[in-house]
């Protein structure tokens, strides 16, 4: 018996989730009181992943397609299979979310994915997880012998537990594909809304695209990334890949700053997750302050430059 | 072309959610259910790929007789028939098992169906279901082509999108983008009509032992108050999330 975690790396570099993954495996690896394995594909230092835990680290360089969730998953197959793994760990990167179910289904393991925490029992196994959105938890048994378990992002939180790694290399056993990636666009230099420490969104009360420079110069003062409410995107004001709520993007930042944004229950649902919320609106009655930790009732567009002054003020203090 | 469209039947997103029975099970009284937003994008493709390229379209759920209306509804924005699999979706490998058994008594070229449900969130049954037909899977879809028996996909990854070509069958999780809030249809009366006329064939589910189940429901911890701070003194707001919030 052992613990498996799949530390899922971008062009050789680990995101945190693959160190929050880890952190999370080791513990369960203790609590279950069994080895830890960490899985690596394709990463350029895979030692990084011992200072969370990581001792075992078996590190696979012979993967070339990456974009195929069924190349990767039998990968992890075979190296359960090979490391006797009755749990196995995967993050919620993009392709994360995708390998999960196939995983579960080449181990004909019960699977539970946007799972935030330790199990609350190990026999029988049951684990907490994000449900409705965000707008409920259920706690899940899964009673198969093998148990695959899709962690959410930035809900356990990363734990520095240096540890001694040691790497094996392996040369795993790749399936033919039938998906070919044929181009990649990327944005470079700007942080995504998954990754972000800080979100700060625009919504309706900006009256319109012309006046997103300050949330774009705010965002760039916290080091942030930009999003939007629904309506915004619908209205074509900013790309959907900034809509954040029940149907766009979940975020799950530590800072959320909502300006201009009603808070409808869809939006609240979407952006729950985030620890710190503060909102900057006119309407003391906008539902968004009854979701908020901190509220400002004031003009965005008197508020928002004023507070980019007074942030650049402090991270000056501050560096 | 042969298209399945899987349809989940979920409370519409304004609903409030409740749970009954010592928090065991979820309370759909009063709560109007709809078809899963995710799954209403693929069927509107599946409806492009109809009227654009002379596809078939089947809607298929697993639900109790009481999912019907959202099948109904299917039919009335377009699809040609309807599949219900006569069951409670105990979990989400389950689910993918049945309608895995769908797609394949009925050669389907392509299943699209969103990339999770709003309920359980699982994120799970497409990519079950390609694991179990053994077949090409891309999920977080933001665009679909299909020429003759080759895909073009175009799929959303962290910071980016990624173009993909693979060939059918083929199944897809898919979400906004796949098409655009403005394309999707809100049944018309011949519509309606229509779709009572349409075949809903009722099919018996298939053996499998869930691998899950859900002991018991919470609601987030309730919010402490909003703390205010006044418009003329940003200074507070700084201060309190550099040492209280401990965010900046």
């Amino acid at each position: 018996m052992s613990v498996l975690v799949y530390a899922e790396s971008s062009e050789g570099k680990y995101k945190k989730v693959a160190f929050e993954a880890t952190s999370y495996g080791k513990q369960v690896a203790d609590q279950l009181g069994v080895d830890l394995h960490v899985l690596t594909i394709g990463g350029e230092n895979p030692s990084e992943l011992g200072a969370y835990g990581a001792s075992n680290i078996i590190s696979v360089n012979n993967v070339t397609n990456n974009s195929d969730a069924k190349v990767v998953a039998n990968v992890i197959k075979e190296t359960a299979n090979n490391k006797g793994a009755t749990v196995i760990i995967i993050d919620s990167s993009a392709n994360g979310l995708s390998i999960t179910p196939l995983v579960a289904v080449n181990l004909n393991a019960g699977l539970a994915t946007n799972v935030v925490a330790v199990p609350s029992s190990t026999t029988p196994f049951v684990v907490k997880r994000k449900a409705f959105s965000n707008k409920a938890f259920n706690s899940t048994q899964i009673s198969s012998d093998v148990k695959v378990i899709g962690l959410a992002k930035n809900s356990f939180g990363i734990l520095e537990n240096k540890v001694e790694a040691s790497v094996e290399s392996f040369d795993a056993t790749i399936i033919s594909s039938g998906i070919t990636s044929t181009s990649l666009d990327k944005s470079t230099g700007t942080v995504t809304i998954a990754d972000a420490e800080t979100v700060v969104s625009g919504g309706r009360g900006l009256k319109g695209p012309e006046n997103w420079g300050m949330i774009e110069e705010l965002a760039t003062v916290l080091g942030a990334a930009t999003a939007c409410s629904k309506p915004v995107s619908d209205l074509g004001w900013r790309p959907h890949n900034e809509h954040v709520g029940q149907t766009g993007k979940p975020v799950s930042s530590n800072l959320y700053i909502a300006i201009g944004i009603s808070g409808a229950i869809q939006h609240l649902a979407g952006i729950n997750a985030s620890k710190v919320k503060v909102v900057i609106n006119t309407d003391p009655e906008a539902p968004f302050f009854k979701a908020a930790d901190y509220g400002i009732v004031g003009d965005a567009f008197e508020v928002v430059p004023s507070l980019i002054e007074k942030l650049k003020a402090f991270k000056a203090q501050n560096a | 072309m042969k298209i399945l469209v899987c349809i989940s039947h979920v409370p519409d997103t304004t609903s409030k959610i409740n749970f009954t029975e010592n928090d065991s099970k979820f309370d759909s009284n009063g709560v109007q259910f709809v078809i899963n937003p995710y799954d209403e994008f693929a069927l509107t493709r599946a409806m492009w790929f109809k009227e654009k390229q002379g596809a078939s379209v089947t809607v298929v759920n697993v639900g109790s007789s009481a999912t019907e209306p959202t099948l109904r509804k299917a039919l009335a924005i377009g699809a040609d028939d309807a599949i219900r699999v006569n069951a409670e979706p105990l979990d989400g490998f389950f689910v993918a098992k049945q309608l895995a058994e769908v797609a394949k008594n009925g050669s389907y070229d392509l299943v699209l169906a969103g990339k999770e449900s709003i309920d359980y969130n699982g994120g799970m049954v497409p990519g079950m279901m390609s694991a179990i037909l053994d077949c090409n899977f891309v999920t977080a879809c933001v665009g679909l082509e299909i020429e003759g028996s080759s895909a073009t996909i175009t799929r959303e990854i962290d910071g980016g999108k990624e173009t993909l070509s693979a060939d059918l069958p083929l199944v897809i999780g898919g979400q906004k983008g796949l098409v655009e809030e403005k394309d999707l249809r809100i049944p018309n009366m011949r519509g309606i009509m229509m779709a009572r006329k349409k075949p809903l064939n009722i099919v018996e589910p298939v053996d499998f032992e869930p691998t899950t189940t859900t002991v018991s429901f919470e609601k987030p911890e309730a919010k402490g108050a909003c703390t205010m701070i006044d418009a003329g003194n940003l200074d507070e707001l700084i201060s309190l999330l550099h040492n209280e919030a401990k965010v900046i």
